[in-house]
């Protein structure tokens, strides 16, 4: 055991970085948050006063975000990042195994291919946004591609200026899976728990009951807000869902990512022993099934930390969206993108509570991830 | 980097360090020492002309240390955020670029960070040598916030002459008239107006409201004497609805720059273009063409008579830490020196009207054309460019857009404007 000599040190040692981590994340976190139930910026002629006084005001920002005609951005941002996140995961992963698979066959020159698939990973955000911006142009690029190549028509598909909506919801109907999807996260993680602490299937169930009477005491209808005035109010016109438009932005980040994954995986399939496989194959395993069998489930703590890792990535996305679009582009909106806006036309308020809502949907998956990896590490 | 090498440098700053603070007593010819921050988004292209006035201001104030502070960025996205976590942060420079109007006095004399500079104007007699229409876009009830030192056009209709011609399509002298031609030019295939990025479509805009109401309409708006519930206002969306569907908007506009735009012009694909003034800069400097022989230039259609301005100025913050050099340095900027050494490189028109406007080694055939219109047109401001709005406003109207393009409704936009108008007070009352 460590004496307590050794504990100060260690304490003293570490304090300064803590010091550091306390101002400049967590006391700016608390900083964002007080704004953000503040009326700064409200007034836009005190927006920027001296020593102007900020009064709470609740959360009637979250509201106005939520329910105001006006703020259709933020709920198209919202969705955006929602479907964005869907997408980019997908695509990743599928293509990450994928690639991680061919490169198990035992080719020759493998480390050469694996350079080439890890290697946009090596480039920043902001330049894959600006190469794929360029193959995307309505007149050139991708779109061109076939007539070059084959001298067929070239293809006319819009990419970034594609005003299509798929997937198309109501904005309260969007709420109930919203509400939905909140209760089934929580009772997943709460049944996890319970398996882990072997606590009794009576608490699981009364923690499925509670969670019950708070939807029926209507609670979440209380943070999904109808919109107030619906003619204002670009949903009514083109409805809540994936804006085509995204899709060049999932492209270009999955050509940016998929590499890290199949890395990540290549790594997981030779960590599983040659002997297990063999077994597989002895028992009649055919080939499709040792992966299904073996290989999948073995690999199920390397997935999850991947989806950790790219969905931190895709709910924070800024840098790539800002490259490809800018700000101003109509069909294509993140949360990051509107806290610039907010610098533009002094809402300080507004901004910070786009920047919370951001936390917290960034929170819902680190959380749970620091915490049982926490856990683990005191078992272990 | 070595010891010796180290010591070495250290030796150079400390003698560059005492020659310096003798060399302004050896050729003093005023007493202004120290030193000048001078933060703008004049970088790139647009660098020279501040450079040149940085060389006038040098040579009057020998004493004085200019630190060229630049934000790169198109119309000073970057410069402002920059700007506003400066001033915020208590660390103001000793003046700084902004666009003359709104964005000036909606936010920072709004905020009570400007100083009045009336005595200045009064001391320098420019009262006489700028418009009054000017004058009051920079003025509130309590002062007059900024020097402008340059004026730029925005409802401009750009064409390419022998391109015309060829279609056989007249100058649209009204918004009507253009409607008019835009069947001709489509099946000629041709794009009969073209827009980029959401900015260049909110300038269109601008041009179209102006047509549709006239200058006192236009000025109604932000003085709340326009019913924006009105038919007239209604009509505004209407025509630039009907305008839009002229127009590559929704084809491949999103991404387009306005210059890639102007382009366009240029090589023959599209007929007409609303843009700014830069435009003439950029046709004449990048794309070496002739002002009225390789492109064309028109008010915007039903915009004749009215001059719909941009500005850009230098403010004095509360707190220059520097005030006497900054007070100097905004006297060189609206003398009619300084006017004319910056003007001809940034491709603008002096804000003066006593500027040497009919030179022409100085001012090419557009700008002594806008300069004889500057004089005599009605002025109106800019809301794109931050004249005519607060930035709350001028920062969210291209959501008033959007809807408007989605819907397609003049209803649903008018009545977001409203609300816009209401939740950041640009609009009067």
């Amino acid at each position: 055991m460590y004496n307590r000599k050794d504990k100060a040190i260690a304490f003293l040692m570490i304090s300064p970085s803590l010091i550091l981590l306390a101002i400049f994340v967590y006391f700016f976190i608390g900083q964002t948050a007080w704004y953000s139930v503040s009326d700064w910026g409200i007034d836009p002629a005190t927006a920027l006063k001296k020593g102007v006084e900020k009064n709470y005001v609740g959360l009637d920002n979250y509201h106005t975000l939520i329910s105001s005609a006006s703020d259709y951005e933020f709920r198209l941002a919202f969705i955006s990042t929602f479907y964005f996140t869907i997408f980019f995961l997908g695509s990743c992963l599928i293509l990450g195994f994928f690639l991680a698979f061919l490169l198990d066959q035992r080719i020759k020159g493998e480390g050469i291919f694996r350079t080439i698939f890890l290697f946009p990973m090596s480039l920043s955000f902001v330049v894959t946004g600006t190469i794929w911006n360029w193959l995307l142009k309505p007149n050139g690029g991708l779109n061109i591609l076939p007539n070059k190549l084959f001298g067929s028509d070239p293809l006319e598909y819009k990419w970034l200026n594609s005003d299509t909506t798929l997937f198309k919801f109501e904005w309260l109907q969007g709420g109930n899976l919203f509400y939905l999807g909140i209760a089934l996260f929580a009772f997943a993680l709460f049944t996890y728990v319970a398996q882990k602490r072997s606590l009794s299937w009576f608490w699981v169930v009364v923690a499925g009951l509670v969670l019950w009477l708070i939807s029926a005491a209507g609670f979440w209808s209380k943070i999904w807000l109808p919109i107030d005035d619906p003619v204002r109010d670009i949903g009514t016109y083109q409805g809540y869902g994936y804006s085509a438009a995204l899709t060049g932005i999932v492209i270009a980040a999955t050509w940016q990512m998929a590499g890290y994954v199949m890395a990540l995986f290549l790594a997981g399939i030779r960590g599983i022993s040659e002997e297990l496989r063999e077994a597989a194959r002895v028992d009649g395993c055919a080939e499709w099934q040792v992966y299904t069998h073996i290989i999948l489930p073995q690999l199920r703590p390397i997935a999850l930390s991947a989806i950790i890792i790219l969905g931190h990535i895709s709910l924070k996305i800024f840098d790539l969206v800002y490259a490809m679009t800018g700000i101003d582009n109509k069909y294509v909106k993140v949360p990051g993108i509107l806290m610039i806006k907010g610098f533009r036309s002094n809402e300080w308020a507004r901004s910070s509570a786009v920047a919370m809502v951001m936390l917290f949907a960034i929170s819902l998956v680190i959380i749970p991830y620091l915490w049982t990896n926490l856990r683990t590490e005191k078992q272990s | 980097m070595s010891k010796r090498l180290l010591s070495l440098c250290s030796l150079v700053i400390v003698f560059a360090v005492v020659v310096g603070s003798f060399a302004p007593t050896a050729r003093a010819q005023d007493d202004l020492s120290g030193s000048l921050e001078i933060f703008s988004w004049w970088a790139g292209s647009e660098g020279p002309a501040l450079e040149a006035l940085i060389a006038l201001y040098n040579e009057q104030h020998p004493g004085v240390e200019v630190i060229n502070a630049t934000v790169a960025g198109g119309s000073g996205v970057n410069a402002r955020a920059v700007l506003k976590t400066r001033m915020e942060g208590g660390e103001p420079p000793d003046s700084f670029q902004v666009h003359a109007g709104q964005e000036l006095i909606g936010t920072w004399v709004a905020a009570d960070r400007m100083e009045d500079l009336t005595f200045l104007f009064e001391e320098q007699g420019w009262f006489e040598v700028f418009p009054e229409g000017l004058i009051d876009l920079l003025s509130t009830d309590e002062g007059i916030w900024s020097v402008p030192v340059n004026i730029h056009r925005s409802n401009v209709l750009w064409y390419n002459p022998a391109k015309l011609e060829e279609w056989g399509v007249e100058v649209p002298a009204t918004w009507d008239d253009f409607l008019a031609v835009c069947p001709t030019l489509q099946d000629a295939g041709v794009t009969p107006l073209v827009v980029g990025e959401a900015w260049t479509v909110n300038h269109l805009w601008e041009s179209v409201a102006l047509g549709v109401l006239g200058a006192e309409g236009w000025n109604g708006i932000w003085t709340g004497e326009t019913d924006l519930e009105g038919e007239e206002f209604l009509a505004v969306w209407d025509t630039f609805g009907k305008v839009l569907e002229c127009s590559n908007f929704g084809e491949d506009n999103e991404g387009l720059p306005w210059d890639k735009a102007t382009d366009r012009i240029a090589d023959g694909t599209a007929a007409f273009n609303v843009m700014g003034d830069w435009a003439a800069g950029y046709m004449t400097t990048t794309l070496k063409l002739v002002p009225g022989e390789g492109f064309g230039y028109a008010p915007a259609p039903g915009t004749d008579g009215v001059f719909m301005m941009l500005s850009d100025s230098f403010g004095l913050p509360v707190d220059a830490p520097n005030r006497d050099a900054a007070i100097a340095w905004l006297t060189l900027l609206g003398s009619k020196e300084g006017q004319d050494a910056f003007n001809p490189l940034k491709g603008s028109i002096p804000a003066r009207t006593d500027g040497d406007v009919t030179n022409p080694e100085l001012y090419n055939t557009y700008l002594q054309s806008a300069a004889a219109d500057w004089a005599v047109d009605t002025i109106v401001g800019s809301l794109v460019h931050g004249a005519a709005a607060n930035e709350n406003f001028a920062g969210n109207f291209s959501s008033v857009v959007d809807l408007f393009t989605t819907s397609g409704a003049p209803e649903a936009a008018a009545a977001e404007f409203i609300a816009l108008c209401e939740s950041s007070g640009a609009c009067g009352g």
